[in-house]
């Protein structure tokens, strides 16, 4: 029940800050947002699966009734966590807390409906990370699409139109594409599946079970259905070249939305093609190793020369999440447990990390007005701490030692070197890690033009010491991606432990 | 649980038409008693709780199994021309509820005008003739019940006398319903010519042996379907719809789209599936699933670009209504011989019970929006949730409901409607659906825009919330959404009621 508490808990508070006066809006959100944190942080300490939850493993917290019945398929509300569910219901919530407090200086305007969009965005992610049935996920993932729609439009820079309507056509077409596609193979599944539970379907599908639909025979209805589910995720994650519409909305949005954009909600796209695509027809999935591999190395490669030619700091981490996405892509494809497990440990990293980016971006623009790298220099001089914390959190982006971007990005590294899922994958790490260089490269770049040197501003504005409830947030992130990176354990068991089932291809491959 | 007719005289199942007829007669006792004075509150009053009454005692006979399968089959009164089953009772829940939140609505709305008695008479009068079509047992009834919807309606639609739009659209209105209704009884007699009754379960058993009247029976049958195409507002007796749903004052729009919409299929469902089946009728030539496919493809796609073109709100959920006429028409299209025909045909009556409060909703909302006199275009919108949050939240969720999108209850009752299709073989069908739908949020989030994210062009001066309308736009909100996690028990029961139809 606790699952559906928090879910329960996190909506009731959007819509009390929906109806609060605009002046209390801010911290109200804050406080009853500390609710779902503390919930998750229960969950973490009495957390007790082991194994996967769709391929049999024992699920946390779980619970089952049934919803409806339609047309033989019984729908149920089924919600559950296992060792890749629980690490991204705590980034969720810790990260939804920390966002909402850096808007309280840049949100001015409609605080109580920006902060009440917020914690509804929120419960549905956390949907999103728990429910297993096909079904009530995809209500929660679409769910997500409408807050974000209104928090681009809304409170978005001046091109916010654009940038949101592009971002909810992008997406909706992405969905509508995964959702044909995975009902297509429940249909070709026929009797052996009679509900649209997510374990049920994709043991069936490790199973062999798939028949043929309308004539199509099961080998092409499962290539087109990964392809088009593939497809659809890949919009979300993105992957180049589905990710032109992610800098327009990460620009537009303003900071603090951006940290959700890119600290959970490109999560939702790793994490679907986790779960379905990769666990669900791995052996389709390893049949197109090669294409996804160098999808990932150009998504890898291309993200960071395209960040590299950024003038515009927010631009500059928006490409660079497209590359670290790319190092995600790449570790599940590899099929090992360091490689998938990896992945799955990156995306609370890179969460983490890049949240982190947008929110000290964030923090200086308040200040400055401008994100442009030619507009300022010297800002350490004016803002010292700000300062330091974005210094370590782009080194945590590179992948230095002891933060939590470098066990990710070591745990893939080594899972997609020792891979045999082709011939060529020591070739394709090879290639990613050279995506390291070029994000040192334009982070140190970045940092030497604005943060150091003669301070100088082209905007007028007086620049001071950020405020505390600014600092606070930036520094709890960090200190965790420390942790995190120190003790990568605190999660990489059981993330471990979760993927690990995953490996065995069951029936068909072996 | 007990049958109900065991406990009561059976006439009292047709209790909820009973109601909502006895609701317009008092209206109109009132009325004569003082008819110089204009009691506002109580006229509404008392047409909302017939309307609630009406709906309280059709589903609690829905649920205790009045008619149904479970206890004992359709009750048949009168020889057979009125019958209540689960259809019938289904059916009549919609336009009770409808017909409440248009009370409700018109509160405010007719505020300062006269000849309020006579307007909630009216509506009290159609909605009885609406639920008498629900529950049509034969040929002669469908067509007095139709009438006995439409005629109310062509004055509620002309109720504006002085606005040039709204007489307008009252007369093309009545015009072509005049033209329809005469298709109609032309269809009614041919039909009656080859199998010498009536009675729809009589004309079922003579249509197998038309013999050589089988070219009559067709041109009765296509003549029939061309008048349950005015009444649905379905290609290609659309184009009433659109002027009158734009010019009739919006809590009749709101009526008209939601509640006559669905009396137009309740009785359709009935007479095409009781009277015509497939199994006879089908390998004789007649093939009326065929038709009606090809009217629901062309229905939904017209409609949809039709309403993508509009600059005028209410003129594009004008069109809307016309697309949705469309996807309803999925569950007389996607029917076969042996087929799982009372899913998909189930699948659509729920459909068109989320669509009765989606769109009253949003008709509703325009009306609140024509009270504060803020415009009709969509550029008129523009900033509007600054100044009313809630309420544009309200019209923002029945937008995305319409448009299918998952949170709401559209989503479920589109899926169920296009799955049901997809069961039946019909996945083509379901195909242009679902392509419709998608390319439906295109302009259902033009106006969620407007209301958002674009800024005000000038400042608006709303005055006073109308609390009637403000209500039930917030009734319609809850229905909406609320009917997401409560879709099982509904789908449940349409499905049930429909499959009885084919037994």
């Amino acid at each position: 029940m606790i699952i559906e508490a928090l879910i329960a808990v996190t909506f009731v508070a959007a819509f009390v800050v929906m109806l609060a006066p605009d002046e209390v809006a801010g911290r109200l959100a804050a406080a009853l947002s500390l609710l779902p944190v503390v919930g998750s942080l229960y969950m973490w300490s009495r957390f007790d699966a082991s194994g996967n939850a769709l391929t049999g493993g024992s699920i946390a917290f779980e619970t089952m009734t049934p919803w409806l019945e339609l047309g033989g398929y019984t729908l149920n509300w089924h919600v559950g966590v296992d060792g890749i569910g629980l690490p991204l219901v705590v980034l969720t919530t810790i990260l939804s807390t920390l966002a909402i407090v850096s808007a309280w200086t840049p949100i001015d305007d409609r605080q109580s409906q920006f902060y009440g969009l917020m914690l509804f965005m929120e419960a549905n992610l956390l949907g999103v990370f728990t429910a297993l049935d096909f079904f009530v996920w995809f209500v929660f993932w679409e769910a997500v699409l409408l807050p974000m729609y209104f928090l681009i439009g809304v409170w978005g820079g001046p091109r916010r139109k654009y940038a949101a309507i592009k971002f909810f056509v992008y997406t909706n077409i992405a969905s509508l594409a995964m959702f044909i596609g995975f009902i297509a193979l429940v249909f070709g599944l026929g009797d052996s599946v009679s509900s649209l539970d997510m374990p049920a379907i994709a043991q069936a599908l490790r199973a062999g079970e798939l028949g043929s639909l309308y004539g199509i025979p099961a080998a092409t209805l499962r290539t087109v259905a990964f392809v088009a589910m593939f497809l659809g995720f890949a919009v979300k994650v993105p992957i180049v070249p589905f990710h032109t519409w992610l800098p327009d909305a990460h620009v537009e949005a303003p900071s603090p939305v951006s940290v959700m954009l890119a600290g959970v909600l490109l999560k939702m796209g790793t994490y679907a093609l986790l779960r379905f695509n990769f666990t669900m027809m791995p052996e389709t999935a390893t049949q197109f190793a090669v294409p996804i591999a160098l999808i990932a190395v150009i998504s890898v490669i291309y993200g960071a020369m395209l960040a590299l030619a950024q003038q515009d700091l927010k631009r500059i981490v928006a490409y660079s999440s497209v590359s670290s996405m790319g190092y995600v892509i790449l570790g599940l494809i590899a099929y090992t447990t360091y490689g998938v497990g990896g992945a799955t440990f990156q995306m609370i990293a890179h969460g983490l990390i890049s949240g982190l980016m947008f929110m000290s971006v964030g923090v200086i623009y308040n200040a400055t007005h401008t994100r442009m790298v030619g507009d300022m220099s010297g800002m350490a001089d004016r803002m010292p701490v700000t300062t330091g914390i974005l210094v370590a959190g782009a080194f945590g982006y590179m992948g230095l030692p002891l933060m939590a971007g470098f066990a990710g990005e070591f745990f893939i590294f080594k899972g997609s070197f020792e891979s045999t899922v082709t011939a060529g994958m020591p070739l394709y790490t090879a290639a990613a890690m050279f995506g390291i260089v070029i994000v040192a490269g334009y982070l140190l770049f970045a940092m030497q033009r604005t943060l150091f040197g003669a301070f100088r501003l082209e905007t007028d504005y007086e620049v001071g010491p950020a405020a505390l409830h600014e600092t606070v947030p930036l520094a709890i992130l960090l200190v965790t991606i420390i942790v995190l990176g120190v003790a990568p354990d605190l999660f990489f068991g059981m993330i471990q432990d979760a993927v690990t089932p995953l490996l065995d291809f069951g029936g068909e491959l072996s | 649980m007990i049958p109900i007719q065991t406990q009561l005289p059976t006439w009292t199942a047709v209790a909820p038409t009973l109601l909502l007829g006895l609701t317009a007669l008092v209206l109109l006792l009132v009325d004569s008693i003082d008819p110089d004075s204009t009691r506002p509150t109580a006229l509404a009053g008392i047409s909302a709780l017939g309307s609630v009454a009406a709906l309280a005692v059709a589903g609690w006979f829905l649920l205790a199994g009045t008619g149904q399968t479970g206890s004992g089959g359709a009750i048949e009164l009168y020889g057979g021309s009125i019958v209540v089953d689960g259809l019938s009772l289904f059916f009549t829940v919609i336009f009770a509820s409808v017909a409440a939140m248009v009370s409700l609505a018109s509160y405010d709305y007719l505020r300062d005008r006269t000849y309020q008695a006579e307007f909630y008479a009216l509506v009290m009068l159609a909605a009885t003739g609406m639920s008498l079509m629900g529950s049509s047992g034969s040929l002669a009834t469908v067509f007095v019940s139709l009438e006995l919807a439409s005629l109310p309606s062509y004055a509620l639609v002309a109720f504006l006398k002085n606005n040039r739009g709204s007489v307008e659209a009252g007369l093309k209105y009545f015009l072509v319903g005049a033209v329809s209704s005469a298709v109609f009884a032309f269809g009614i007699s041919l039909v009656y010519a080859v199998t010498g009754s009536l009675l729809l379960s009589d004309v079922a058993s003579a249509i197998g042996s038309a013999g050589d009247f089988v070219g009559i029976a067709g041109v009765g049958i296509v003549m029939i379907a061309g008048g349950f195409a005015f009444k649905t507002a379905s290609v290609p007796f659309h184009f009433w719809a659109p002027e009158a749903y734009e010019g009739a004052p919006a809590p009749i729009s709101a009526f008209l789209s939601s509640a006559s919409k669905a009396a137009g299929f309740a009785v359709a469902f009935r007479v095409f599936a009781v009277a015509f089946p497939i199994e006879s009728v089908v390998p004789m030539g007649i093939d009326w699933p065929l038709l009606f496919a090809v009217l629901a493809v062309v229905t939904m796609t017209l409609g949809n670009f039709a309403a993508a073109t509009q600059e005028n709100v209410k003129r594009m959920l004008a069109y809307s209504s016309v697309g949705h006429a469309g996807y309803a028409l999925i569950g007389l299209a996607a029917l076969s011989g042996g087929g799982p025909n009372g899913n998909v045909m189930g699948a659509s009556m729920a459909h068109l019970l989320v669509y009765g409060f989606m769109n009253t909703g949003a008709f509703l909302f325009i009306a609140m929006v024509e009270h504060w006199d803020v415009g009709r275009t969509f550029e008129d919108y523009n900033g509007l949730a600054t100044q009313a949050p809630v309420a544009c939240l309200a019209m923002t969720v029945f937008m995305f409901s319409l448009a299918g999108l998952p949170p709401f209850g559209g989503f479920l009752s589109k899926y169920a409607l296009f799955y049901g299709a997809i069961q039946g073989g019909f996945w083509w069908l379901a195909a242009v659906g679902a392509i419709n739908s998608a390319l439906s949020l295109f302009y259902y989030s033009r106006v969620v825009k407007a209301m958002w994210i674009e800024e005000p062009s000038e400042s608006f001066d709303l005055g006073a919330t109308p609390l009637g309308i403000y209500v039930a736009v917030l009734v319609a909100a809850v229905g909406t959404l609320v009917l997401l996690p409560a879709f099982g028990p509904v789908v449940e029961t349409a499905q049930s009621a429909a499959t009885a139809l084919f037994a």
